[in-house]
């Protein structure tokens, strides 16, 4: 769908009439990211961060294919292999190195992404499976840097895998022969190796897919905007070319200094020493954390720590860190408030700005830090009051809050007033 | 146009007279930049697949030729690539003195395929130039074609005695890689 003032395309010379015919490319294109696609004029800077994480996912997948040019998945030579791309291979440091920060920049912009989708309640309708699409390639994305991180085949990578897939061992009943099936042995060897490289590099291709899907699905209501209120008028919107072609372009190019600051003076900096031993199935390093972005979630399958009835509390942090996560599915239907933006919700951004931010930089926090007080009881209440606030919190002040007096529309907030504006609607939520 | 600062739209802000609007520059030298950027980040991309440094590391080969005896050839490896060292027989060499140069496909003396004072050291690469094949001739026993050097059984070129194709598809002689004697009886190759 797109808005009736939306530019239509038209094939400028006789090859592109011909393609327009044959393979309209060049029209998806255009309606798509072009002057074809009205987007709401109000855009902040916080709407930048799609277009990042879908630049930071090309520029993985070609790193990445860069380097499994050049590297074995073997356990005997993975770790030389990464070695020899970091010595012998021809501009191979960069490559690895932009592939390692890759994946900590596309983190970084996908949960500033995340962040914008719950300060502007970006899941609500008619949104809902953009959002669905989201957290499914954010899960996506956790298994492929999961697995990519026991590529190199260092002691972190090992004891990574080892520990990671011992979270399937907390299944009841099930749960050894689970944990045995994944590695195909009782350690992570060979086998392990081999199925964690295939599934890597098969992994970025499923989240491309889901990439195009998240964008199709978004181009069927059109962008939200920071006032929540919806499109009502071609004075409310702009061509997504040049204006947000131009504002993304400054975005990355921003994104792009900070990136390679850390690939070329701090590329090890978000990594572990002790990743540049190889993997030795009979020492433990003696302080294993997982890369920075599973922090929190870390952080609450560590926050239970003893049994509550007869479900031991193994089983208990598998289930809050996988459900912590999983709830996300389940958010365009907890928060029924039927204002989206948080700048008209007080009482929301109060829980928001207080309640949910601090509880996430505790359990950020607690998460890297060693398994021992205070943390341990900091990231318990962090991750007591995170459930809380998704599923108490959230429903209850979406029905008590009393929302402030929403703008007309997009022109009105940005200019000040709006010649459809009709006097006595602003006060009731535009929805 | 100076009416047109109250007007002002992206398209027509600081237009002047002839049609050039201030964003023209900011437009060309945003383009221009993000051009040159990404042809710099093309090098890189397309350098990694050129060979690295352990490969390039392998690209001399010291060969000890004292126990080459005339009439016999050794193969060794350089750049993973077989190497045909020949000791040749006086007759040999006699042999490929007395072919006209000037007939050949590609033509060249003993002398220019040889070293100074080493004429009966023939050291060539043991790959055929017509499509890579590894020619016989240097094992005993094996075939070594109608001019008595190479043949290779790929596509039937045969090579003379100075390693040079004389029938066949191959378009040039065997090649001589770079290589010095750093004593009497070992050569550097590469």
């Amino acid at each position: 769908m797109s808005f009736p003032w939306a530019k239509e395309y038209t094939p400028a010379n006789g090859f592109t009439k011909f393609l327009d015919e044959k393979l309209p490319l060049p029209r998806l294109v255009y309606n798509a990211v072009g002057a074809g696609y009205p987007v709401p004029r109000n855009l902040s800077y916080f709407w930048n961060f799609g277009v990042l994480a879908g630049f930071f996912l090309v520029l993985q997948i070609v790193t990445g294919i860069i380097l499994a040019m050049h590297y074995a998945a073997n356990a005997q030579v993975a770790f030389a292999t990464t070695e020899h791309i970091m010595r012998n291979v021809n501009w191979g440091w960069l490559m690895r190195y932009a592939h390692a920060n890759g994946a900590s920049f596309f983190f970084i912009v996908v949960y500033l992404h995340i962040f914008r989708g719950f300060y502007y309640s970006s899941y609500k309708a008619p949104r809902e499976m953009i959002w669905l699409l989201g957290v499914t390639i954010f899960l996506l994305m956790m298994a492929t840097a999961f697995m990519g991180y026991v590529l190199p085949w260092g002691q972190m990578s090992f004891w990574g895998a080892k520990v990671i897939t011992g979270l399937f061992g907390a299944i009841p009943l099930v749960g050894e022969p689970i944990q045995i099936w994944l590695l195909g042995g009782y350690a992570p060897d060979n086998a392990a190796l081999n199925r964690f490289f295939s599934l890597h590099f098969l992994l970025p291709f499923v989240i491309a897919g889901c990439v195009i899907l998240h964008i199709w699905a978004l181009h069927i209501p059109g962008s939200s905007n920071p006032t929540g209120v919806e499109i009502k008028s071609e004075s409310d919107t702009l061509p997504f070319h040049p204006y947000y072609t131009v504002k993304d372009g400054f975005g990355l190019g921003v994104a792009l200094i900070l990136f390679m600051t850390m690939v070329f003076f701090l590329p090890n900096a978000l990594g572990h020493p002790d990743n540049y031993i190889e993997a030795n199935p009979l020492s433990t390093p003696a302080h294993i954390v997982p890369e920075w972005y599973f922090w929190p979630f870390y952080a609450i399958l560590r926050a239970f720590t003893v049994d509550f009835l007869f479900i031991p509390a193994k089983l208990l942090g598998v289930i809050a860190m996988f459900g912590s996560i999983l709830l996300w599915f389940i958010l365009p239907w907890l928060d029924r408030s039927p204002v989206r933006s948080g700048h008209y919700r007080p009482l929301f951004r109060k829980f928001f700005w207080f309640g949910l931010i601090p509880a996430m930089i505790v359990l950020f926090i607690c998460g890297g830090a060693p398994a021992e007080e205070p943390y341990v009881m900091l990231s318990q209440l962090a991750t007591a009051y995170y459930f809380l606030h998704f599923l108490v919190i959230l429903p209850i002040v979406g029905q008590i809050e009393k929302p402030e007096p929403l703008p007309y529309s997009i022109t009105e907030a940005v200019l000040g007033s709006d010649k459809k504006a009709v006097l006595g609607e602003n006060a009731s939520p535009a929805v | 146009m100076a009416d047109t600062a109250a007007t002002a739209t992206p398209e027509t802000a600081g237009e002047t007279g002839d049609g050039i609007r201030r964003r023209d520059f900011i437009d060309i030298a945003a383009v221009s930049a993000a051009g040159v950027g990404g042809l710099a980040v093309l090098y890189p991309l397309i350098s990694q697949m050129a060979p690295s440094k352990d490969v390039l590391a392998a690209s001399t080969t010291e060969v000890d030729v004292s126990a080459i005896q005339p009439g016999q050839a050794i193969k060794a490896v350089f750049r993973k690539q077989p190497l045909f060292v020949r000791r040749l027989t006086p007759a040999e060499v006699q042999e490929a003195n007395a072919t006209p140069v000037g007939a050949l496909r590609d033509p060249q003396t003993l002398a220019e395929r040889t070293q100074e004072g080493h004429q009966d050291m023939l050291v060539t690469m043991g790959v055929c130039t017509h499509l890579g094949c590894v020619p016989l001739g240097a094992a005993e026993g094996e075939v070594k074609g109608e001019f008595g050097g190479y043949f290779c059984p790929c596509h039937g070129s045969h090579y003379d005695t100075a390693g040079r194709i004389r029938k066949g598809p191959a378009p040039t002689n065997l090649e001589v890689p770079e290589y010095t004697f750093t004593s009497d009886t070992t050569i550097q190759v590469g």
